[in-house]
């Protein structure tokens, strides 16, 4: 049974399976797909598109806690550059637009990643400081209003689609795989989780563990920008005040669905990816059920507890009940 | 003394900020100004309050602004659907509060879990159960609100000491008592100092933890029948982002968020910081609100840059001794 099942992941995708069986009795036509205008429509593609921005964010996410940190300003970040992205959209080309707001959430980013691996901050406080002060730039940026814009180029990232998927569904799966192709395809990913598992014994064997910490914070801005100027791009504006409100708790919620530890030296990328698709089927689920949306956090409070529980350093984790499950003991 | 050097340099922030306000705008320095910040910052004392607790013990709880928003329905919904006494509505929601942060402590300790990320499951556990009792704001028309609304201490200059800011001061001056002269505060800095030193010490942490978390949530509660007294109504959304604003004004009181450190009195200059910063933006009037974001995470960084390096400072002899110990 161990050959035919994948180590890790397991959980996670019999959670997804049951949830997307669940979707499929509440709502006959789940798994319907029609090609329309040259972009395919449907629940399923549905759950991916809205999917998309907690996916990017927790592709972020999921390197900081892999390093014992946690980014709590990303929600902010995506607010700041969704504004960037909005107000430049149609005075200035999707390149210039693109590069200003990414390039924001990489300052952003280097500036958290400054306070943890320079000034030596706990992660929470160090971020909480971007998530506070944040958004109140964001509005500096928009002035306030909700700044719209019509530049069918920015549009486009949004609402297009590229031989019939959803750009922003291309852009995650193009995120996903360039991310694991950097930190998979290279020892990157192992020196990110040596510094997580213990950073004086990493630095020791020589890894440059303050570049790393450095590194994922970055790239944890740029996942965000990403995420900012694609949630601006669908409803072709920027709301400073609401834009990415929460989504970090999603993004750590998605990470820790994956079956990431919060203690740090362990990841999956791909896992945490799923965690934000289960959060988003399960969105999806209980608005196409009828029920009120209310009822999404109350769920979502359920699934954090269950999976803490599983995760619990006094319980035997997700590892003991597999192995339960497989009929021998942990 | 614990903690004092960062209360005074708070004190002196908050003391230098009116100064330059007062300058500006003189009218600001009156009682009414005064009287009027401490009641707009009621509930955010109270729950402050307890976040320093929290905190010093070395944990945090996010759940606090969701659990003034269940508050606030479920106050509203019981006095005017259900037909509840306010009294008995005020203690049952005491009771519920209590509950809610015994088991948060509980599943903390005994599953070894990071309070973060349990408080944040009860973040969205209490707000969810508010959206689910109302999503739209319920009036309160009882006599007891109107009667506790008009009541006001006069002070020289015509300003007034509201009930709800006369309950923050108690709440504040009975923080101070707790964590200075009790057996209970000594336990709290024991455990933000390291929990294996404090249970070696003789600290029962498990039940220390659970009592810590049930105080914070208590005060929220409370926090939350303020804030319905101040609304006179209780609507699901209200006091979204108070966590962050009680831990931004425990943190420039001069609590160190590893733990170990504070001061309740610190923490009350923080909220009037921010208080002041509010009021501030206010009698300017071509100023806009989020500036207070902006101003808040400036102050933020600037004390936690300060607190950085002040351990830093700490530190250095004590590796040097044990350097020539070993």
């Amino acid at each position: 049974m161990t050959a035919l099942l994948p180590r890790r992941g397991l959980a996670q995708i019999l959670a997804l399976v049951v949830i997307l069986a669940v979707d499929r009795v509440v709502s006959p036509q789940f798994f319907d797909l029609r090609l329309q205008d040259g972009r395919l429509f449907g629940s399923i593609i549905d759950v991916l598109n809205r999917g998309t921005p907690v996916a990017l964010l927790s592709l972020g996410m999921v390197l900081v806690i892999a390093t014992r940190g946690i980014d709590l300003s990303v929600g902010a970040v995506m607010a700041i550059c969704g504004a960037i992205a909005a107000s430049l959209a149609d005075s200035h080309g999707l390149p210039v637009v693109l590069a200003a707001a990414l390039g924001a959430g990489l300052v952003c980013g280097l500036w958290n990643g400054f306070l943890v691996a320079v000034l030596g901050m706990q992660p929470i406080v160090a971020t909480l400081i971007l998530m506070v002060a944040g958004r109140g730039i964001a509005q500096l940026i928009t002035e306030g209003r909700i700044v719209t814009f019509t530049s069918p180029d920015l549009v486009w990232l949004g609402n297009g689609a590229i031989l019939g998927v959803p750009v922003p569904i291309a852009i995650a799966l193009g995120m996903l795989l360039l991310t694991g192709a950097v930190v998979r395809g290279s020892a990157l990913g192992l020196l990110i989780e040596a510094t997580g598992g213990n950073a004086r014994a990493s630095e020791l064997a020589g890894v440059g563990t303050r570049a790393m910490i450095l590194a994922v914070y970055v790239w944890c801005g740029v996942c965000a920008a990403l995420a900012g100027v694609i949630a601006a791009a669908d409803i072709m504006g920027a709301d400073a005040n609401n834009a990415g409100l929460w989504l970090e708790l999603d993004a750590i919620l998605a990470v820790v669905i994956g079956g990431t530890s919060l203690f740090g030296g362990r990841f999956s990328l791909v896992l945490a990816v799923l965690g934000a698709l289960i959060i988003q089927t399960m969105n999806t689920g209980i608005l196409l059920s009828g029920y009120p949306p209310e009822f999404n956090l109350l769920v979502k409070a359920m699934v954090v507890l269950a999976v803490l529980l599983l995760q619990s350093p006094k319980l035997s984790g997700f590892a003991g009940i597999m192995a339960w499950l497989r009929g021998t003991k942990p | 003394m614990k903690g004092l050097p960062p209360v005074l340099i708070t004190a002196l922030v908050l003391v230098a900020g009116f100064a330059l306000c007062a300058l500006q705008f003189p009218n600001i320095a009156s009682t009414r100004v005064v009287g009027n910040l401490l009641t707009d910052n009621a509930f955010l004392g109270i729950v402050a309050t307890g976040m320093t607790f929290v905190i010093i013990s070395g944990g945090i709880d996010l759940s606090v602004g969701s659990v003034i928003g269940f508050t606030t329905v479920f106050v509203a919904l019981a006095i005017e659907r259900w037909g509840v006494p306010p009294l008995v509505a005020f203690v049952a929601i005491i009771v519920l509060s209590a509950a809610f942060g015994a088991a948060m402590g509980a599943i903390i300790h005994v599953f070894d879990l990071p309070p973060f990320i349990v408080t944040l499951a009860g973040m969205f556990l209490a707000r969810g159960a508010s959206f689910l009792l109302s999503t739209e704001s319920v009036p309160i028309t009882a006599p007891v609100y109107s009667t506790v609304s008009d009541f006001a201490l006069r002070m020289p200059g015509g300003g007034r000491l509201t009930t709800i800011a006369i309950i923050m001061l108690a709440i504040v001056i009975g923080g101070v008592l707790l964590l200075r002269l009790t057996r209970f505060g000594a336990n709290v800095y024991a455990l933000g100092g390291g929990r294996a030193t404090a249970s070696l010490m003789g600290v029962a942490v498990g039940k220390m933890t659970v009592k810590v978390y049930m105080l914070s949530s208590v005060l929220a509660g409370l926090a939350g029948i303020v804030f319905s007294f101040y609304t006179s109504a209780g609507y699901s959304l209200s006091a979204v982002g108070v966590e962050l604003d009680s831990i931004a004004a425990v943190v420039i009181g001069g609590t160190l968020l590893t733990g170990g450190q504070g001061s309740v009195i610190g923490t009350f200059l923080g909220v009037l910081i921010q208080g002041m910063i509010q009021t501030y933006i206010n009698f300017d009037g071509t100023l806009s609100s989020w500036w207070t974001k902006i101003a808040t995470g400036v102050l933020l960084f600037a004390f936690i840059a300060l607190q950085q390096g002040l351990v830093a400072l700490a530190r250095r002899p004590v590796a040097k001794r044990a350097g020539a110990v070993s």
